[in-house]
């Protein structure tokens, strides 16, 4: 029943996709310092098979966020992941707007 | 996260009622809403999370939990499409409010007027039956009509509005107050009317009168009483 959930609001997509029988990570923005994208509070979801919605940042970190739900999904454990400016030489993500975040993910039980 | 927090904490987002979720940062979380007795240790955190709106870290003898807040949108509705009401129409959506206007009267409730903000030229009864009142709306009444600004108001405090201000002089208000009295409203929910309308700050103009309100709804909601609401949630 996804088209009755309001499409630009994660939770609602959450319980629609739970109902539709996939296995659902929720990730929330719950620490930020300096200049961040999305406030504390914000929140990503996604899927079983990588499907997102929603943002924790700009579109700077969802990928590694991603990423991280996959295993989140897979062994239940929930993991608090730090992100801060982007060191291009370590080739990790960051954030380019110079400001730190922490984000929680946890997966959907029940 | 439990499925059933989810399904509890989107039912109460859906029926426009405020939520705190209370997460261990390992996955385990609960959810309290707005209203409910909230236990300790929380009451404090709790209460201070659905006054600003604000989500972050909460240090505890326990260790650190997260708190994220989850407000309805608060929308301003106001009685009458009169010229301070064209005033707060500008402001009201800068301060981050959604603003309705309703008043039978077509002459006031103009499109031409009302650019900004959604108007419905039908007598409040009428509007009212497609836009509950709730907790998260401020109710203006300022068309000067008992006709048209009793009913509303008298739904306003029913609903619990976090505002309910009624435009009129000290005399106009003293003779509305004894109309409620006679229709039965009680002396506590008469108290909780705003009149004169506005903070005290000498406003003069329908600008200045639009300002003095807007700031006594900020102050209402801010300050506004999270504690124990009749009703819960379907």
């Amino acid at each position: 029943m996804l088209e009755a959930a309001n499409v630009l609001d994660p939770l609602e997509i959450a319980e629609a996709w739970l109902k539709e029988g996939r296995r659902v990570a929720i990730a929330t923005v719950i620490e930020t310092w300096g200049s961040a994208p999305r406030p504390v509070g914000s929140h990503l979801v996604i899927d079983g098979n990588g499907n997102f919605q929603g943002s924790v940042s700009g579109g700077c970190v969802e990928g590694a966020v991603i990423t991280e739900a996959a295993d989140v999904i897979a062994s239940g454990a929930a993991k608090i992941l730090d992100f801060g400016v982007a060191d291009e030489t370590a080739w990790r993500v960051g954030l380019s707007c110079g400001g730190r975040i922490r984000v929680l993910v946890e997966r959907v039980d029940g | 996260m439990e499925r059933t927090i989810l399904e509890t904490l989107n039912r109460a987002r859906a029926a426009r009622r405020a939520a705190v979720t209370i997460s261990d940062l390992t996955g385990g979380v609960r959810v309290h809403l707005e209203g409910d007795d909230c236990p300790e240790p929380w009451r404090l955190a709790v209460t201070s999370a659905l006054q600003s709106g604000r989500a972050g870290i909460v240090e505890t003898e326990q260790g650190a939990f997260f708190l994220n807040v989850y407000v309805p949108p608060p929308r301003i509705l106001v009685i009458g499409a009169v010229h301070i009401s064209q005033a707060l129409a500008r402001m009201a959506p800068v301060a981050g409010f959604d603003m309705t206007i309703i008043d039978p009267r077509t002459a006031f409730a103009t499109p031409e007027r009302f650019a900004e903000v959604e108007l419905i030229a039908e007598w409040p009864e009428d509007a009212l039956k497609e836009r509950p009142l709730d907790r998260f709306t401020a109710l203006v009444a300022v068309t000067h009509d008992p006709k048209i600004d009793d009913g509303p108001i008298r739904a306003a405090l029913a609903a619990g509005c976090f505002y309910v201000g009624a435009l009129g002089s000290r005399k106009t208000h003293a003779t509305r107050v004894e109309r409620l009295r006679q229709a039965g409203v009680s002396d506590a929910e008469i108290a909780r009317i705003r009149a004169p309308i506005g903070l005290d700050i000498g406003a003069a103009s329908p600008a200045e009168i639009a300002v003095a309100i807007l700031a006594e709804i900020i102050e209402a909601l801010r300050r506004r009483d999270t504690g124990q609401i009749q009703g819960a949630i379907a």
